[in-house]
């Protein structure tokens, strides 16, 4: 352990910081853009070149915002829960490669910042931690539109992390590993998605949740609490709950193209390493481009729906695809025959329609009893 | 190992410390001008009533002590996700048995309405 | 001494520190980030003894559900959060000597114990303990019969949890 190490570490930590700044910045460029062109607009288009300086302006005009902080609220949690909600935004990126490793002055750089044997858990660990700001934040605020809407984003997050660690555990039983990298190099040969698309998509609608992304946006609800529970937030504290929104909206981008689309794999990454990143990047941005897509076209989900969804269908469902994947390798294993390999994107999609046409009858009966 | 561990240490110090200084900024360059309005809390512009933080339903408690009994049983699903192709068919169902007993409890809390939120 | 015991003291005070901290102060949500804190703690201790599964475990189910249960639990029961009343009672001298007495007699029995003063081998390299733990849950000859009844007692718990919120129906 020399110096030149923890120099290192720390240039690490900054730069994937500052990325991860910058990306936010403009992932909300991005975001009104795309959501403009969805609903036939222009969007953000005066700052510079087609709006590119936007975030900048925004950023400046949030800092020049007066720092509000309401005389009945509890100061210390009421400080500290934005700082707990951006803190693991940005260290959950801690353990995706960004790619392989490249040569700089003869050192060899890696493109994480640690290669951690029990990576997957480590998101599912720091995902958690993430429910804290939530939940402070709505009970320093001190308020009760805050308290209601701190109390059911929490409760739904902790609700969709199941859901959540059961993908994961999907991930890890294709990668036979829960080293991220090890995870990434499983799929050289072919992409997760492909075996598992069922396995993905309940990923993404899992990580939509945790995110309070539209349609799980909840705890934003403007026509019922107010923005819940950042209500009594202002300037800086509350831009920082916005980072940490678009931030975890990235990373997780970055983790589902990890585990279920080959992370930085693509053609002659192996030859040149640093094509790494802009393989992955490239996803991010497809896959976000999901992320807002929903957005636009789907209306929030009513609050018992969403918790009646998330335990009543995606937990059994993601129980359903994590142990088809298992036996279908299993089966696989020991029989020695490909053909039950691939009985599991089938016999996972039969279960996707099963549960569809579960929630299709629910909906039905409940229109039909009532009114 | 362990350095990794410290890697991970220093990045959350890094991602602290950007987030105290967000904080700062706007403290250092925002204009201050406190009244009393702005000390109230937020109730849609009506004059706030009664206590803001109230006690919440019991219905999130339960939510909690659910998640915990399923976290646990994801916890114990992670190693075992690992080593199931060295444990072969007899892990798969030892797996499905631990399973099996947990969905019996899942299914008497749907039975008993614990899932529905009217 | 080394770097590594170094890193122990230091996190070894933060845990004492935030343990304390759980039990005098006033505020019971500020005690319950306090017990957070306390538990993360411990969470590195594990991480340095390179038990990166439990480490990890302890941070995802302690911190991440027992301790948002207890705010949870919190916020159910009480309706004003300032607490006043004090914070210990007059014996409290006698639990502080209690807790001395246990902590000076394990010091003592440890210090019997040949494994004290040993500096702990490397892992070899390759040691996988995870794939090692899921082989060790589900194999005959470990810990099959304590994990399946690790589920029973989640059903239990899980049962008597839904029949104490839900019995009035």
């Amino acid at each position: 352990m020399d110096w030149t190490m923890w120099v290192e570490w720390i240039v690490k930590g900054f730069v994937l910081c500052l990325i991860l700044l910058t990306g936010f910045a403009y992932l909300t460029w991005y975001e009104r853009r795309a959501l403009a062109r969805i609903q036939v607009r222009v969007g953000p288009n005066r700052a510079g070149y087609q709006g590119l300086l936007q975030p900048i302006a925004d950023a400046v005009k949030l800092i020049f915002k007066e720092e509000l902080t309401p005389g009945h609220v509890y100061k210390v949690v009421f400080i500290l829960a934005p700082v707990l909600t951006v803190v693991p935004s940005l260290v959950l990126a801690a353990v995706v490669p960004l790619g392989t490793s490249f040569n700089l002055f003869g050192r060899e750089i890696t493109l994480y910042v640690a290669d951690v044997n029990v990576g997957i858990l480590y998101l599912t660990s720091i995902a958690s931690i993430a429910v804290y700001g939530i939940v402070l934040a709505g009970w320093s605020s001190n308020n009760k539109y805050a308290m209601l809407g701190g109390i059911r984003s929490s409760a739904q997050m902790i609700s969709y992390e199941l859901t959540l660690g059961l993908s994961f555990v999907t991930a890890i039983i294709l990668g036979n590993s829960m080293n991220m990298i090890d995870i990434v190099n499983e799929q050289r040969g072919l992409w997760f998605v492909v075996i598992q698309p069922v396995g993905a998509l309940i990923f993404w609608i899992a990580t939509l949740a945790e995110v309070n992304r539209a349609p799980f946006d909840m705890p934003e609800a403007e026509q019922e609490l107010t923005a819940g529970y950042h209500a009594e937030y202002s300037g800086m504290k509350f831009a920082l709950f916005f980072m940490a929104e678009y931030q975890k909206m990235i990373v997780i981008s970055m983790i589902l193209a990890t585990l279920f689309f080959g992370g930085y794999l693509g053609p002659f990454v192996d030859q040149v390493p640093l094509l790494g990143p802009v393989y992955l990047f490239a996803k991010v941005i497809i896959l976000l481009f999901g992320m807002i897509w929903v957005r636009a076209t789907w209306p929030r989900i009513r609050y018992d729906r969403l918790m009646s969804f998330g335990w009543k269908i995606l937990l059994p469902l993601s129980l359903a695809i994590a142990f088809i994947t298992a036996t279908g390798i299993l089966l696989a294993d020991v029989l020695n025959n490909q053909l039950f390999f691939w009985s599991i994107p089938v016999v996972s999609i039969i279960a996707l329609l099963v549960a569809v046409a579960f929630i299709y009858r629910d909906l039905r009966r409940k229109s039909h009893g009532r009114i | 190992m362990l350095l990794e561990y410290i890697a991970i240490g220093v990045m959350i110090l890094v991602a602290t410390l950007i987030a105290f200084i967000a904080i700062g900024l706007g403290g250092l360059f925002g204009p201050k001008k406190p009244s009393a309005e702005k000390d109230t809390p937020y109730e849609s512009g009506m004059n706030p009533y009664g206590e803001g933080t109230r006690r919440m339903p019991v219905r999130f408690y339960l939510v909690a002590v659910l998640f915990i009994l399923f976290d646990i049983e994801v916890v114990f699903f992670l190693p075992w996700a690992i080593a199931f192709r060295q444990l072969g068919l007899f892990g798969l169902l030892e797996m499905v048995i631990f399973i099996v007993i947990l969905l019996i409890g899942y299914v008497y809390a749907w039975k008993k309405g614990a899932l529905e939120w009217e | 001494m080394t770097g590594a015991q170094i890193i122990f003291i230091v996190v070894a005070l933060y845990t004492l520190g935030s343990a304390l901290m759980v039990v005098t102060t006033r505020n019971l949500i500020h005690a319950a980030l306090w017990l957070v804190s306390t538990l993360f703690g411990v969470a590195v201790t594990y991480a340095l003894m390179n038990a990166n599964f439990i480490a990890v475990v302890q941070v995802v189910v302690y911190i991440g559900a027992i301790a948002i249960l207890f705010i949870f639990a919190v916020m159910l029961t009480r309706k004003d959060m300032r607490d006043s009343g004090p914070q210990m009672n007059k014996n409290w001298w006698l639990g502080a000597l209690v807790a001395v007495l246990v902590f000076a007699g394990l010091a003592f029995m440890l210090s019997g114990w040949s494994g004290f003063s040993k500096v702990a081998a490397d892992l070899p390299s390759g040691f996988d303990s995870v794939s090692l733990l899921g082989e060790a849950l589900v194999s005959p000859q470990a810990y099959v019969l304590p994990f399946e009844v690790a589920s029973v007692l989640l059903l239990a718990a899980l049962v008597g949890a839904v029949y104490v919120a839900f019995n009035r129906k």
